[in-house]
């Protein structure tokens, strides 16, 4: 993960992925994706050289980017661990896997862990809900969770 | 000859562990030095038997499940290869009562083929539909899926023909094909497993829905949360396009067609159409006021069909077999099948097709098997989160839009998720509210202050204080968000809220505090 950008490389790779984008219908999202792909986040620095390159202010971009859950504007740990809290998952126990989670972690919904390891977000639905409590690691999925495995999946994260 | 072995890649079936069972036997095969391929297809549906390993044999495929890796020795030694017998085995799978007794139209290829083979597209009907609609003038397709009586399977029911009518007569330079993939309601999961065991025939409902309409350009919008439906919706439009399904000349006629995939951000309001195009043309997902309809001024302006992923996956058969066909099933005014999602707390969790008009009970005791847990079932939610919370006593519903909507419910997007007696309404009620907080758009007042106020409201009487007045207040809430919002988050929040209150009313008369005993 990169979390000190120079701002110049900044503004060149936000740039590179803008004219890559920049010809399709509609690019603003595409373009926020690719952004935080590259960086892990959204970072401030971004926001004025896509709306340039758009036409737009920048406030329109800002409240773009603050809309969506998805787009971050700091720097995540290294891994993310997503529970789902819906109801599917509810109906599974998934608010009792949840505090455990939070304790083992020493952290509630949208930290990060002191030790940079993991942030902890809650997420509305993976589309596992027959296979419920359901979670993301890093973009992996887990499926039918129970103390066991969710205990394993804090202990991948931690490392 | 070269047996097949099928190992699925839908995303339920990775989750329990297909990834590592597939690697496992892959090894296995490797150093046996067996003559065997193996091929990710879709999901059957059974998820409750995932990994479901399947082979074929002479007589047919034959199902191992749920397969974990440490078992994957003593069925290669069983000889999986030829369908042996083991512990695991459920017989021919197409045998298994859950499946045996659907009726698989939309599904029909989905955990049977490669998914992204054409190849095994075309060999299990696909293209059928597709090559019919080239051949045919726009308003007679339109007419096709009018008479088939399909409605729009995103929640609203709407006919599709109609919809389709509207952007045919519509007169610009250009119309679009939006396909509403943000399937953001838990207990619903159909769409994102037909993107990743069928796609395909997605493409060719929404290359036959541009045909019908004029169209030439389409997207699909995903939600980000599903990234397996992404890679293998992406990738099947890019084979697409490679064979002449999409692009200039479809299917060699003189239709220009093609399509892109897009990435949402983690917007449940993403899944309310306004809010979905607001987002493709990358703008925040804030809902527009209808009218204009999108079928009039849509994407960027123009007439655009927006259109549920299973709405569009339907078309290809209906096209293939005729409005006719598609029209004997079902029951009133709910034509063709269902792609019921059955979630939750339940024995047997999936997905099932079938002809509307099963009753609620039929579903949840005689399909689903009761609760995964072994204790009673208290409430059902149908519709996802802003479906009504049903109790054991509305067990005799048909599913069916009208029969549901008389009993104050939806039946949304088809989704089914089971709460055992464990489940405290109350809480799920206040979640609802909650939800609705967290995911408004903030265009309109009822939904933006209302459902923080009801979050507020509902904490009150589970705190005790002023119960009566306080319920009376939340109802009063729950009306002024059904008929005051502009769109169905909070036009629909008050269904789980207001059936919660009115089926489990013990759960909200909470037992006074107790004082000190003795």
């Amino acid at each position: 993960m990169t979390i000190n950008v120079a701002a110049g490389d900044l503004t060149r790779r936000t740039q590179a992925i803008v004219d890559r984008l920049i010809g399709l219908e509609g690019p603003l999202l595409p373009i926020l994706h690719e952004v935080q792909d590259e960086f892990g986040f959204v970072p401030q620095e971004a926001l004025p050289v896509i709306a340039e390159a758009l036409n737009l202010s920048r406030a329109e971009v800002h409240g773009v980017m603050t809309f969506y859950h998805d787009y971050r504007n700091h720097p995540t740990g290294r891994h993310v661990l997503k529970l789902c809290r819906a109801e599917a998952c509810q109906s599974m126990g998934g608010d009792a896997l949840a505090e455990r989670v939070k304790k083992a972690l020493g952290i509630d919904f949208h930290q990060t862990t002191l030790d940079g390891s993991v942030t902890l977000e809650p997420v509305f639905c993976l589309g596992l809900c027959s296979c419920a409590p359901a979670a993301m690691l890093d973009g992996a999925i887990h499926g039918r969770l129970d103390h066991e495995t969710v205990d394993a999946l804090v202990q991948e994260a931690r490392q | 000859m070269t047996v097949k072995i099928y190992v699925p890649k839908d995303a339920a079936a990775v989750a329990c562990g297909a990834d590592r069972v597939a690697a496992k036997l892959g090894e296995a095969i490797k150093a046996r030095n067996l003559d065997v391929v193996i091929v990710r297809n879709g999901s059957r549906g059974m998820h409750w038997l995932e990994p479901l390993v399947e082979v074929e044999t002479a007589s047919g495929r034959i199902a191992y499940g749920p397969v974990k890796v440490s078992d994957v020795d003593s069925l290669i030694g069983a000889g999986l290869a030829e369908g042996g017998a083991h512990a695991l085995s459920l017989g021919l799978t197409e045998d298994i009562p859950f499946l045996k007794n659907q009726t698989r139209l939309t599904f029909a290829r989905c955990g049977v083929i490669d998914p992204l083979s054409l190849a095994d597209y075309k060999a299990h009907g696909g293209l059928k539909g597709l090559e019919r609609a080239v051949a045919m003038t726009p308003i007679d397709v339109v007419k096709e899926v009018t008479d088939s009586g399909l409605r729009g399977r995103g929640g609203a029911g709407f006919p599709t023909g109609i919809k389709w009518k509207t952007v045919l007569d519509a007169v610009d330079d250009r119309k679009y094909i939006v396909c509403n993939a943000d399937e953001g309601d838990s207990g619903t999961f159909a769409d994102r497993m037909i993107m990743e065991g069928d796609p395909f025939v997605l493409i060719e409902g929404m290359a036959i829905a541009g045909i019908a309409t004029g169209a030439t350009k389409g997207f699909i919008y995903i939600r980000s949360e599903y990234p397996h439906a992404i890679e293998t919706m992406s990738r099947a439009v890019e084979l697409a396009r490679a064979a002449g399904i999409l692009g200039v000349s479809v299917l060699g006629s003189a239709n220009a067609f093609d399509m892109e995939v897009r990435v949402g951000a983690g917007a449940y309001v993403c899944g309310e159409e306004t809010a979905l195009l607001n987002s493709l043309e990358g703008k925040r997902g804030v809902v527009r006021a209808k009218p204009p309809l999108p079928a009039h001024k849509g994407l960027f302006g123009k007439p655009t069909v927006i259109n549920n992923v299973i709405s569009l996956a339907s078309v290809p058969v209906i096209m293939e077999k005729g409005a006719a066909f598609y029209r004997d099933f079902g029951m009133g005014r709910s034509r063709g099948t269902i792609p019921l999602q059955i979630a939750g707390n339940v024995k047997h969790g999936g997905l099932y097709e079938t002809a509307f008009g099963l009753t609620l009970g039929q579903i949840i005791d005689d399909i689903a098997g009761g609760t995964a847990t072994g204790r009673p079932v208290k409430a059902v939610q149908v519709g996802g989160p802003l479906g009504a919370y049903f109790p054991r006593a509305l067990f005799d519903t048909p599913f069916d839009y009208e029969a549901f909507a008389a009993k104050d419910g939806l039946i949304g997007h088809a989704g089914i998720t089971v709460f055992d007696e464990s489940a405290d309404m109350l809480k799920q009620a206040r979640f609802a509210m909650e939800f609705c907080a967290v995911e408004s758009c903030g265009k309109c007042t009822p939904c933006r202050i209302g459902s923080t106020r009801g979050v507020e409201t509902a904490d009150k009487i589970a705190r005790g204080i002023e119960p009566e007045k306080n319920k009376a207040l939340l109802t009063d809430l729950c009306n002024t968000m059904k008929f005051g919002s502009l769109c169905a988050l909070g036009g629909f929040t008050p269904y789980p809220v207001m059936s919660a209150m009115t089926h489990f009313p013990e759960d909200f008369s909470p037992a006074p505090m107790v004082e000190a005993a003795e």
